[in-house]
C-alpha cells in the first residue's frame, strides 16, 4: 500500500524520469550498435522523438502544485510552462543539428544523448526549490553543454569555444556556491521558502553578499552584462546548431531560476536585488545593441543580440510582480521561436559544402531565396521588436510591467535601446533586400524548412491569436506568488 | 446588414497580397497578374469605403461601424469611425489605386514584392485610422514602417539606404517614448480603449507627460520643425507613388493623432503647450518656405512646402477652435490631394528624363501643353489660391487661430505670400523659358497618366468651390471634441481657483 502512494507521488518527476531513462537507453543503443554514422543519426533522430514525447508527458501531468524531494523539487504551472519552452528550444535546436551532422560529417550518438542530459539538468533548475537542487540541476545542464561546444574536435575554434566556456563557466558555478554557501549561513537554510520566511524582515549584510553572488551565477548562465563575455566567442566557435541550442534552452532555463530564486526566496528584500536587476538589464540592453552593430560575424551579432534581449526579458523581473513575470514569460516564449527561426537560416547559408558566417555572405538575398529572406526578415524586425510581429509584443509586457512598477527610467532607456538595436537587424535586411545578390546558397534542407516556417509563421501570426500563450504565462506567472 | 464592412476595407487588400504571394509563372505573367491583382483589390477597397461613407451618419459624434472584440488581454480589437477618422479612410483607399497605376510602367524589378509592400501598407495605413484600441492604434502606427522602409529601400534612388534607415530610426524613436505613454495611460485608466480613454480625465502630471510623448512621436511623423530632416531624404529617394503615399497619408498619422489623442485625452496639457506648437508651426511655415525656395530638386521642394503646409495644420488644431480644427482637417485632405499630385507630376517628367534637378528643365509647355495645364491646377492649389482646395483649408486654420493668437496668425499669413513664390517659381522654370535642347522629344502624357490625374484635378477643384461636404462629414465630432475639450479645460482652471 505504501510503495503505491509512494510511486504514484513521483507522477510530476514522471517527465524527467523518462527523460533521464530515456538518454540512458540511447547511450546503450548508440553504444551497443554499430558504430557508425547512420547509427548514430537515428540515434540523434530518436532523441528528438523523447524530447516530443517527455513534453507530451508534461503537458498530461495534471494541473496543480506538487512537492516533492522534501520540498526540493516543485512542479507548479510556472514550471510547466518554462519546461515545455526549454524542451521546444532542445527539441528544435536537435532537429536542426540532424542535418548539419549528417552534411558536416560529424554524426556521433553521444550529441544527442548530451542534449537530452542537458534538458534533463534544465528541467531540474527549472523546478528547483532549494539551493542544492539548484546547483545540482545547474551543473547538470551545463556541463553536457561544455562537452558539445567542443564537439567538433577537429576545429581550433570549436575546441577554444569549449575550453572558454568551461573554464568561465566552472568560475561561475564557484561564485554561485560561494554565494548559496553564504545565504545557508546567515539563514539556516537552503530552501527557498525558508530563505524567504527568514528574510522577511530585510537582509544581513552577509546575505547581500550571497545574494550578489548567487545572481552572479545567474548573470553568466544568461550571459547578461557584465558576465556576458564568454558569449561572442564561444556562440562564434561552437558548432552553429550547438550555437542555436545555447541561444534558445539554457537561457530558458537560467532566466526560470533567476525569477524563481529571487521572486520566490528573497520577495522581502525586494528593494536590494531589484537595484542589481535594474542595472543588469539596462547594461544587457545598452551593450547587446551598440556591440553589435560593429559585427561582421552573424553568430557573433546573434550572441550580442542574444545578450540585448536577456536585458529585455529582466526588465519584467525587474518589476517583482506577477505582470512582471508574466512578461519575462512571454518574451522568452517569443524569443526561442525568434532564435530557432533565425539559426535555421543561418544553417542554411553553406556555399560547396562549406558554412559561410560572414553577414555579407547573405547580400541579395531577396532574390535568391525570397522566402527565406522573407522570414528571416520577419525575424529581424521581430527581434527588433517592430509591431505587429511577435516581438513587439514581447517588449510590451515586459515594458507594461516595468511602467507599472514605476521603473521609468529603466523603460526609456530600455526603449531606446531597442531602437539602436533596430539599426543592426535592419543592416541585414539591407543586406538581403537592398544589395545586389551574391552567389546562391544550396538549397535549404527540407528539416530546416519545417523549423524555419513554424517558427516565422508564429512570429508573423501571433498578434492574430495571442491569447493562448498570453493566459497560459499569466497562469504560470501567478502560481509564483 | 450586419458585416464588419471597417475590416473588410481594411484587411482585404492584405487578402491581395497574399494572392499575390502565391502567383507563380513565369517573370512577365507575374508581374502582369501582380499589377492587375493589386489594381483591381484597391479599387474594391475603394467602392466599399464609399458604402461607408454612404451609410455614415454625419450628424452624429459617435463612432461607427464599431466593432469590438476581446484579443490580447489587455486591449482588445475595436475598430470605428467618425467624422474625423473617416475623411481619412477615404483619402487613404482612394489614392492607393490611383499609386498602383502610377506605378504600372515605372516599377518594372521586383513588381510582386512591390504590389505586396503597397497592399500591406494600405491594411496598416486604414487600420491606423480606424483603430479604436491604443495598443491596436500603435501596431498599425508601426507597422506601416516595415513596408515603407522596403519600399523606399528597395525601389528608390541614389542614397536610398540612407534614407530609407533614417525614415526608420527617426520615426521609431519618436514612436517608442508614446508607447511608454500608453502603457503609463493603461495602468491610471485600466483600459486603452479609446472612446473609454477620452472620457476618462487623467491627472495632470500625466497629462503632460503623455502629451510630450505622444508629441515626440507625432511631430516626427507630421513632420514639423526642427524634427522633419528624415522627409525631403525620403522623398527624394522614395519611388514616385512611395512618395505620393508617404506625403499623402503617411503625414496624416501626425495631425490625426493630434486630434484624435492629444486634444481629447490631455486637454490640459494641449492648453498648456500651444505656444509651443504654435512656435514651431510659425518656425515651420516661414523657415521651411525659404528653404524651399532655395531647393535646386524638384522633389525636395516640394517635400519642404509639404512641411510649411502642415505647418498649418498643427497651428489650425492647438488654436481649438472650431474653424481651427476643421481647417486643420480639411488642410490635411486637401494636401493628401495635392501634394500627391505634384509628385505625380514630378513622377511624369522623372520617367521621361530621369532627372530631378529644376534646372535641367524649361519650356515643357511647348512640348507638354496639358501636363502644363494640369500641373498649373495642382501648383495653384498649393499656393492656395481661391477656388482651390488649398485655401479652403489654409484659410479656416487661419481665421481659427486669429481668434485665438492674432501674433500667430499674422506671422503664419506670410507664409502664404512664400509658398506663391516658391511654387510659382518652380513653375515658371519648369514649364516658361525656353526649350532646353534635352527636352526637345519629350513627350505629353498618355492616357494612362490622364487617368490618374483626371479623379485629382476634379476633387482639387471641387473642394474648393463645395468644401461643405468634406466639412459637414466631420462637423459633429469637431464640434463634439471640442465641447468636451472646452469644458475640461474650464474644469482644470475652476479646480485650480478652488486649490488657491
Amino acid at each position: 500500500m505504501n510503495q503505491v502512494t509512494q510511486i504514484s507521488g513521483l507522477l510530476p518527476v514522471l517527465p524527467e524520469i523518462i527523460l533521464a531513462c530515456g538518454a540512458m537507453l540511447m547511450l546503450m543503443v548508440g553504444v551497443c550498435t554499430v558504430q557508425n554514422e547512420r547509427s548514430s543519426a537515428i540515434v540523434n533522430g530518436w532523441c528528438v522523438g523523447i524530447l516530443v514525447l517527455v513534453a507530451g508527458f508534461l503537458l498530461s501531468v495534471p494541473a496543480g502544485r506538487y512537492e516533492m524531494f522534501g520540498g526540493s523539487f516543485v512542479v507548479d504551472d510556472f514550471a510547466r510552462f518554462l519546461k515545455i519552452l526549454a524542451i521546444i528550444g532542445s527539441a528544435g535546436a536537435l532537429t536542426l543539428s540532424l542535418d548539419y551532422l549528417t552534411v558536416d560529417r560529424q554524426q556521433k550518438f553521444e550529441y544527442g544523448v548530451l542534449f537530452l542530459l542537458s534538458t534533463l539538468g534544465m528541467m531540474m533548475l527549472i523546478s528547483a526549490a532549494d539551493l542544492i537542487a539548484l546547483y545540482l540541476g545547474l551543473e547538470l545542464m551545463s556541463l553536457p553543454l561544455y562537452v558539445v561546444a567542443a564537439s567538433n574536435r577537429d576545429s581550433v575554434r570549436s575546441t577554444e569555444a569549449g575550453l572558454k566556456y568551461f573554464v568561465l563557466g566552472a568560475l561561475s558555478s564557484g561564485m554561485l556556491l560561494y554565494g548559496a554557501s553564504l545565504i545557508y549561513g546567515f539563514t539556516g537554510t537552503v530552501s527557498f521558502t525558508g530563505i524567504a520566511k527568514a528574510t522577511a524582515n530585510g537582509a544581513s549584510i552577509g546575505l547581500i553578499f550571497g545574494l550578489v553572488f548567487l545572481f552572479v551565477g545567474f548573470c553568466f548562465k544568461i550571459s547578461a552584462v557584465p558576465f556576458h563575455m564568454w558569449t561572442p566567442d564561444v556562440y562564434e566557435g561552437a558548432p552553429t546548431p550547438v550555437t542555436a541550442f545555447f541561444a534558445a534552452a539554457p537561457k530558458v532555463a537560467g532566466i526560470a531560476i533567476f525569477v524563481r530564486a529571487t521572486v520566490v526566496a528573497f520577495p522581502g528584500i525586494a528593494h536590494e536585488w531589484q537595484q542589481i536587476v535594474v542595472f543588469v538589464s539596462i547594461a544587457s540592453m545598452v551593450l547587446g545593441a551598440f556591440a553589435a552593430i560593429g559585427q561582421r560575424n552573424i553568430k557573433r551579432l546573434m550572441a550580442y543580440s542574444s545578450i540585448g534581449h536577456m536585458g529585455f526579458a529582466l526588465v519584467g523581473l525587474a518589476a517583482g510582480t506577477p505582470e512582471g513575470v508574466q512578461g519575462v514569460l512571454v518574451y522568452m516564449t517569443i524569443y526561442v521561436a525568434m532564435t530557432l527561426g533565425t539559426f535555421a537560416c543561418i544553417l542554411t547559408m553553406r556555399r560547396d559544402g562549406m558554412l559561410v558566417e560572414n553577414i555579407s555572405d547573405l547580400s541579395g538575398l531577396a532574390r535568391t531565396h525570397p522566402t527565406m529572406a522573407f522570414f528571416l526578415a520577419m525575424l529581424l524586425f521581430s527581434l527588433a521588436g517592430i509591431p505587429p510581429l511577435a516581438g513587439f509584443f514581447a517588449k510590451f509586457y515586459v515594458f507594461l510591467a516595468a511602467i507599472k512598477a514605476g521603473l521609468y527610467v529603466l523603460a526609456v532607456i530600455g526603449v531606446i535601446a531597442s531602437v539602436v538595436g533596430a539599426y543592426y537587424y535592419l543592416t541585414i535586411v539591407k543586406i538581403m533586400y537592398f544589395d545586389e545578390p551574391a552567389q546562391r546558397f544550396q538549397s535549404m534542407p527540407p528539416l530546416l524548412r519545417v523549423v524555419l516556417g513554424v517558427a516565422g509563421l508564429i512570429n508573423i501570426l501571433f498578434f492574430a491569436y495571442p491569447a493562448p500563450i498570453l493566459n497560459a504565462a499569466t497562469v504560470a506567472a501567478k502560481s509564483l506568488f | 446588414m450586419n458585416w464588419p464592412i471597417l475590416s473588410v476595407v481594411t484587411f482585404l487588400p492584405l487578402l491581395g497580397a497574399l494572392f499575390i504571394t502565391f502567383v507563380r509563372g513565369n517573370d512577365n505573367l507575374a508581374k502582369g497578374t501582380a499589377r492587375w491583382v493589386a489594381m483591381w483589390t484597391t479599387l474594391v477597397t475603394f467602392a466599399i469605403s464609399l458604402v461607408m461613407v454612404v451609410r455614415f451618419d454625419p450628424t452624429s459624434s459617435e463612432f461607427q461601424f464599431s466593432e469590438k472584440h476581446p484579443w490580447m488581454g489587455v486591449a482588445s480589437y475595436h475598430m470605428g469611425v467618425d467624422g474625423i477618422s473617416l475623411p481619412f479612410v477615404i483619402l487613404t483607399t482612394a489614392l492607393m489605386p490611383i499609386c498602383i497605376i502610377a506605378s504600372w510602367a515605372s516599377i518594372q524589378k521586383r513588381v510582386k514584392e512591390y504590389m505586396i509592400a503597397f497592399l500591406v501598407l494600405e491594411t496598416l495605413m486604414v487600420g491606423t485610422f480606424s483603430a479604436l484600441d491604443l495598443v491596436l492604434f500603435y501596431l498599425f502606427f508601426e507597422g506601416g514602417l516595415i513596408p515603407m522602409f522596403l519600399i523606399i529601400g528597395v525601389w528608390g534612388g541614389q542614397r536610398r539606404v540612407y534614407a530609407s534607415f533614417k525614415f526608420f530610426l527617426y520615426t521609431l524613436l519618436g514612436s517608442v517614448l508614446m508607447l511608454l505613454a500608453i502603457m503609463a495611460m493603461y495602468w491610471d485608466a485600466g483600459t486603452t480603449d479609446i472612446p473609454a480613454l477620452m472620457r476618462h480625465g487623467f491627472p495632470l502630471g500625466l497629462q503632460k507627460w503623455a502629451w510630450l510623448a505622444f508629441f515626440a512621436s507625432f511631430a516626427v511623423k507630421m513632420p514639423m520643425w526642427p524634427v522633419h530632416t528624415w522627409l525631403p531624404d525620403a522623398h527624394v529617394e522614395a519611388p514616385t507613388a512611395g512618395s505620393v503615399i508617404l506625403a499623402a497619408i503617411l503625414l496624416k498619422m501626425g495631425g490625426y493623432g493630434f486630434i484624435r489623442f492629444s486634444l481629447p485625452m490631455f486637454p490640459s496639457a494641449s492648453h498648456d503647450f500651444a505656444p509651443l506648437i504654435f512656435t514651431l508651426s510659425v518656425v515651420a511655415i516661414i523657415y521651411t518656405s525659404l528653404v524651399a525656395l532655395m531647393q535646386e530638386d524638384v522633389k525636395k521642394l516640394i517635400a519642404y512646402s509639404s512641411v510649411a503646409h502642415m505647418g498649418f495644420v498643427t497651428m489650425g488644431i492647438f488654436a481649438a477652435t472650431s474653424q481651427g480644427v476643421a481647417g486643420g482637417i480639411f488642410q490635411m485632405i486637401s494636401h493628401g490631394i495635392v501634394s500627391g499630385a505634384l509628385f505625380l507630376c514630378v513622377g511624369v517628367v522623372y520617367d521621361r528624363t530621369h532627372t530631378r534637378e529644376i534646372a535641367a528643365y524649361g519650356g515643357l509647355v511647348n512640348r507638354m501643353p496639358v501636363y502644363a495645364a494640369i500641373f498649373m491646377v495642382f501648383t495653384l492649389a498649393n499656393v492656395g489660391l481661391p477656388g482651390t482646395s488649398g485655401f479652403v483649408g489654409e484659410f479656416l486654420a487661419l481665421i481659427g487661430t486669429f481668434k485665438n493668437n492674432v501674433a500667430v496668425a499674422s506671422i503664419a499669413t506670410f507664409g502664404v505670400v512664400l509658398s506663391a513664390a516658391y511654387a510659382l517659381w518652380l513653375y515658371r522654370k519648369m514649364i516658361f523659358g525656353p526649350l532646353k535642347p534635352s527636352m526637345d522629344g519629350i513627350k505629353d502624357i498618355g492616357l494612362r497618366e490622364a487617368i490618374i490625374f483626371a479623379p485629382l484635378v476634379v476633387l482639387t477643384i471641387l473642394f474648393g468651390v463645395a468644401p461643405k461636404p468634406v466639412l459637414d462629414m466631420s462637423a459633429a465630432s469637431v464640434a463634439n471634441l471640442l465641447n468636451k475639450y472646452q469644458s475640461a479645460i474650464a474644469a482644470a482652471k475652476t479646480a485650480a481657483l478652488i486649490a488657491q
